[in-house]
């Protein structure tokens, strides 16, 4: 059973944003009140989420925890429950981090209109991000299928609108694909949840997840619930060739948008490999394990490739995603715990990073009005600071050594070689088209002579009349951006040196999952443990 | 969070009990006490320069400079002092172990980030300390009027501070950070001047290429978790020498040989470190010539055992170094650039460092002493070109040059120094510690003793051509100057240091070679010389051909370069100096091989992802919204009752089942 919390955390966590959605979208007030109360929500869904971690138990034997169950419709089986182990955990605690620095680097994403309710659309903008928060909780915490699935889809609605209706020129288009290919997705995975229900054993809670667990399934329907699941998930994830929808997705969305898109959307994919597949179909995973890592190592390579190809600055971020989740897949299915606990840190550690390089870029691509790489050059020379941050998010991107990326990165390498040598060894050259594509861009966009009738603002003060003509000048970081920086760069630095703030409540969460595989499929890894490989 | 207490706490716990568990596992460090438990300030405070110099921003402009130099020179007095503590222990209890906090843990893969302060990294400690500053001080005055100094010298303590965890690292993933951040360090300073868009290129080349040498280190650190279940050092060093596979090893020990052939610019990862010249001089004296580029070297030397234990791999290690030592004496030969042509020469000398490396027991202690030597010399004249190039308009083109010998006294007197010293000449340094490798090179049985000695004897012909061209073009025969120059001498803050490094080129290799002082402090770490390891030329016969060879290198410089005119615009050359020219042709078959075919690829790559992946994706799409023109219709606002639609669907199935049950 599901730890019964004397709090209910992680409603609450839900709740909170879900009201200040509404306080924002429909108390009357300028739109920069509302600005200041979106901000005002998610951080008091952050402190309380800090505060509900605090409770969290890591050596507890229960599987979840701070959770709540309460039947919904009992007649299918549904139950309202929720829980969190240390992987959904560290996965809540990140999106609430991103949220509030979401909101602060979209505070012009939408000009207020002119009109007695000009600023409902701005209202309108931070709501839904607020709603996704919601949603977003709601995913990671789910402990019963069906309402795993129902957040799974719920999501899909504020994103549809954050896309199609605050989006680039082709919003209208990327949000419709992205729709399509989710609801693809979903709809196999919905006729595997209904299926997998009917397996088990049924009553009133038939689809909480630790009933679902250690069934003895016929091993054709295990294979085929396993590829129903896996199916949303590789596209949610997204894995090279299900990965098409999410460069436009991207591009097209506003950077908040694409930061929670692609830095915590995108890990309910991988978060429900581990936490569905793994966990549901211990035998049909490792039965589909050789297909799943090929896939792996062709999105490390593929997508790498693709991203040093890229001419737009957000597709090319969208596109190391591809590639940075390759390797997340390539841990989960090493089936190691070093390899496990180095993906759900990679999990934790690409968001950060992919929203430092959204978010930065975004900073870049509001002074130009360009998202185009060969637009820029020799911006180093106007905006220094911004480039110096810009360089800090790319390293990251890269994995630099001493930065939080690199931790996790080697963790999926060095926890898949066991099991795994020739797709760990294809995947670590990954490490040198990663120094490519950040790189380049950062030299197409940075280095170089000053560009023509720019000027940095310090110059600018500098000269006189005569010297600004034809010259326009370009503000170095705000105290807004260095805000949104400060914490990114922090969470890369300390989780770099102190990786274990987050691996000791990962760990156990690991452990557990694994040893539901162990228990399903003894002779796992011949080699060894399921943890480790041979040690002398 | 709670858990940070619990991390910091049980951290604080591991500091006094590591020491026991690593005494256990080698009998090698122990516990640090008095300063020496405050080496890691040797990292923390070139760390902290770092830190308050670029998130300080204009506010450190003023003193940015000073501070970042004290704090270099501070980290020079910890080295001393710790050195001074060493000193004062038996040659035995001299290594010391300090743990510094749990680093990651997850499943059966545990480290600890601590430090290892023994006898090898001490040496470097100190070259890199006492060099560095050194250089610290004489970019006050050579970067005098560059509007980003602080800047500048920000990035010189971070790579200080890089190289310091570098070397003092008690693992290969802590030295990997290092490894990393001099790499970053070495990419921001050679790309400093990057609005010259042809340094920016210089800078990602040298990044990339080290990224093809971590590529190794990566996979050397994945296989020796795999094989030894630890990264640290004492454990796979420890377990290296006594029950290792040796296929592992060998692949060990290839993996790391490719990460230090990218870090030290060995071939066939050679061709980043002419472009690197880009930096400002300084950091090419500092980086790309003294410490970084020979980290290797460290690397192998470090890992001994693991080559030990790998024959082939070490075999490799001799190959690599011969091949580079004369892949870069030919290069210097042909260059014009003086810092092109230094380059050339670092890149050769690094292959004799690599070669002594890859001997064995016969060549560590060499190697590291080699090492030392040369960041004397090849700092003192990098520094003296930089000091040349001041009073040259920042001109490099030694055809440019000439007779500089009266118009820059000190300059010249110290470059000749460093010159003497690294042909060879006794008692300058060079002599004690390049000659002992050519010896080494020449111990061993069947092809190999003649095979290597031979190389690193013509090397040392070859030397002391280049390296007398490019001082006797530099300093003497026909002024050729351009009509612009006033060449006058640097001020103090570059000349002192320029000084100081030419009285250690000329007087340390004597102090410590010929007594023997330098073989027996590393001993503890590399092991014994063996005994009775004769070269298969007796030693006075291959120092007399050694001097001859380097005599006649020079004679002939002197006749083509000083009693010659030389032609202001360079002469066609011989098919052997166009290919030196170019680099015998590196870049021409890196593009060849890697670059052209990179980018076909990628742009097929990204035509073929547009067109067939999401050609077929978007087919998908459309079958399962209907038609295309009911794609169309739901893109017009249909879909907003996307929802309501999905959760009908879910209330049908869900019916349909109950009334099923």
């Amino acid at each position: 059973m599901t730890a019964m919390s004397t709090v209910p955390w992680l409603t609450i966590l839900g709740l909170i944003p879900l009201v200040g959605a509404l306080v924002v979208a429909f108390v009357p007030g300028s739109a920069e009140n509302a600005k200041r109360m979106a901000i005002g929500f998610s951080v008091v869904t952050l402190v309380v989420g800090i505060i509900a971690a605090t409770q969290f138990d890591r050596a507890s034997g229960k599987q979840f925890q701070l959770g709540e169950q309460h039947s919904w419709i009992p007649q299918f089986g549904v139950s309202y429950s929720l829980g969190v182990d240390g992987i959904a955990l560290v996965l809540i605690l990140m999106a609430l981090v991103l949220t509030p620095i979401c909101l602060l680097a979209a505070w012009h994403d939408v000009p207020e209109e002119a009109g007695p309710r000009g600023g409902q659309r701005v209202k309108t903008y931070f709501a839904l991000i607020l709603v996704l928060e919601t949603f977003m909780v709601g995913v990671f915490a789910a402990t019963d299928v069906f309402l795993f699935y129902v957040f799974f889809e719920a999501m899909l609605i504020p994103v549809y609108f954050l896309i199609g209706r605050f989006g680039g020129p082709r919003r209208q288009y990327a949000a419709m694909k992205f729709l399509l290919f989710s609801l693809a997705g979903g709809l196999i995975m919905l006729v595997a949840v209904i299926a997998l229900y009917l397996q088990g054993p049924g009553g009133t809670d038939g689809f909480l997840i630790e009933r679902l667990t250690g069934l003895s399934l016929d091993p054709t329907t295990e294979r085929l619930l396993f590829v129903g699941f896996f199916f949303a998930f590789a596209v949610k994830a997204p894995m090279v060739p299900f990965h098409t929808w999410l460069p436009d997705a991207a591009t097209e969305s506003s950077p908040a948008t694409a930061t929670l898109l692609v830095g915590v959307l995108d890990k309910v994919g991988t978060f429900g490999m581990i936490r569905f597949c793994l966990q549901l179909f211990p035998e049909a995973s490792t039965w589909a394990t050789p297909v799943v890592v090929a896939l792996a190592v062709l999105s490390v390579i593929y997508g790498a490739l693709l991203a040093i190809g890229q001419t737009d600055m957000m597709r090319l971020v969208s596109y190391t995603s591809v590639s940075h989740f390759g390797f997340i897949v390539l841990g989960i299915f090493a089936f190691t715990t070093v390899g496990q606990g180095g993906s759900t840190l990679y999990m934790v550690n690409h968001g950060f990073s992919t929203a430092a390089l959204f978010l930065f870029a975004a900073m870049l691509v509001r002074r130009r009005g360009s998202k185009r790489i060969p637009d820029f050059g020799g911006w180093q020379r106007i905006t220094p600071a911004l480039a110096g941050i810009f360089l800090v998010a790319g390293l990251s991107g890269l994995a630099l050594p001493g930065l939080s990326s690199f931790v996790s990165e080697f963790l999926v390498l060095v926890g898949s070689f066991s099991t795994q040598p020739v797709a760990t060894v294809i995947a670590t050259s990954g490490i040198i088209l990663a120094a490519l594509y950040i790189l380049l861009m950062y030299k197409k966009v940075m280095t170089g002579p000053k560009p023509e009738g720019l000027v940095g603002e310090r110059e600018h003060d500098r000269l006189d009349e005569r010297g600004r003509r034809g010259l326009t000048a370009v503000r170095d970081l705000t105290t807004r951006e260095k805000l949104v920086a400060a914490p990114l760069i922090a969470a890369f630095v300390v989780l770099g040196f102190l990786p274990n703030l987050a691996l000791n409540v990962i760990n156990p969460a690991v452990d557990k999952t694994l040893s539901h595989v162990q228990q399903a499929v003894p002779n796992l890894n011949p080699a060894g443990t399921v943890a480790e490989g041979s040690s002398k | 969070m709670g858990t940070l207490v619990q991390t910091l706490a049980s951290s604080s716990s591991t500091l006094s009990t590591y020491a026991a568990g690593l005494a256990t596992h080698e009998g090698e460090a122990h516990a640090a006490t008095g300063v020496t438990a405050y080496a890691w300030l040797l990292v923390a405070l070139p760390l902290l320069g770092a830190a308050v110099l670029l998130l300080g921003g204009r506010r450190t402009d003023r003193f940015g400079p000073v501070l970042a130099t004290a704090l270099s020179w501070g980290a020079f007095v910890v080295g001393a002092l710790v050195f001074l503590a060493m000193l004062g222990r038996g040659a035995e209890d001299r290594a010391v172990g300090i743990n510094l906090f749990d680093w990651i843990a997850a499943g059966s893969f545990k480290v600890s980030a601590g430090l290892l302060v023994d006898q090898l990294s001490m040496v470097f400690v100190l070259l890199i300390t006492f060099v560095g500053s050194l250089i610290h001080v004489y970019s006050i005055g050579y970067m005098e009027h560059d509007a980003d100094k602080r800047r500048f010298f920000a990035y010189l303590n971070l790579f200080v501070a890089a190289m310091l965890l570098l070397v003092l690292a008690n693992s290969y993933l802590l030295l990997y950070v290092g490894w990393e951040g001099v790499g970053l360090a070495s990419y921001l300073l050679i790309g400093f001047w990057n609005y010259n868009p042809a340094y920016a290129t210089a800078a990602n080349k040298a990044f990339v290429a080290n990224r093809v040498g971590d590529f190794g280190l990566s996979i050397a650190i994945i296989v020796m978790f795999f094989h030894f279940g630890a990264v640290d050092f004492a454990t796979v060093l420890g377990a290296a020498g006594s029950n290792a596979n040796q296929g592992f090893m060998t692949a060990i020990g290839l993996m790391l040989l490719l990460g230090a052939c990218g870090k030290s610019a060995q071939f066939p990862l050679q061709s980043w470190l002419g472009d690197a010249m880009a930096g400002p001089t300084p950091v090419s004296a500092l980086i790309h010539a003294a410490t970084m580029v020979t980290a290797g070297v460290y690397l192998v030397v470090r890992s001994a055992p693991i080559f030990e234990a790998a024959p082939t791999a070490q075999l490799v290690v001799v190959i690599v170094g011969a091949i580079t030592l004369l892949f870069g004496a030919i290069v210097g030969c042909a260059k014009d650039d003086i810092k092109k042509a230094l380059a050339a020469s670092t890149m050769s000398q690094i292959g004799y460092m690599m070669l002594a490396a890859g001997l064995g027991p016969v060549g560590y202690a060499f190697a590291i002493f080699h090492l030392l030597m040369h960041g004397f010399f090849k700092a003192g004249m990098f520094l003296g070109a930089g000091s040349v190039m001041h009073g040259m308009n920042d001109q490099v083109d030694m055809r440019r040059f000439g007779g500089l010998s009266g118009a820059m006294k000190i300059t010249w007197a110290t470059f000749a120094v460093g010159w003497l010293a690294i042909l060879g000449v006794p008692p300058f340094s060079g002599f004690w510690s390049k000659d002992k490798i050519i010896e080494a090179a020449f111990i061993g049985e069947g092809w190999r003793p003649w095979v290597f000695g031979l190389a690193a004897l013509l090397g040392a012909g070859i030397t002391a051509f280049y390296m007398s061209r490019l001082f006797f073009m530099t300093f003497h025969g026909k002024k050729r100057w351009t009509d612009d120059v006033h060449p006058h001498e640097s001020g103090k803050l570059m000349t002192v240091p320029m000084i100081v490094l030419a009285v250690g080129s000329a007087f340390l290799g004597l102090i410590l070679g010929p007594t023997g002082l330098f073989t027996s402090w590393l001993e503890p770490v590399t092991g014994a010389e063996p005994e009775g390891a004769h070269p298969v030329i007796p030693v006075p016969v291959l120092m007399a051909l050694t001097l001859v060879l380097v005599a006649a290198g020079g004679a002939l410089a002197w006749l083509r370069y000083w009693r010659d005119e030389v032609p202001v615009t360079a002469p066609a050359g011989s098919l052997i100096t166009q290919a030196a020219r170019k680099d015998l042709y590196q870049d021409q078959v890196n593009e060849a091989l890697l670059m052209r075919p990179g980018i076909h690829l990628t742009r097929s790559l990204v035509f073929a992802d547009s067109k067939g992946v999401d050609g077929a994706a978007g087919g998908l799409a459309a079958l399962v919204g209907g038609t295309s023109s009911r794609l169309r219709k739901l893109q017009n606002g249909f879909a907003r009752s996307y929802a309501l639609t999905m959760l009908a669907g879910v209330v049908a199935i869900l019916g349909a089942l109950w009334v099923m049950s």
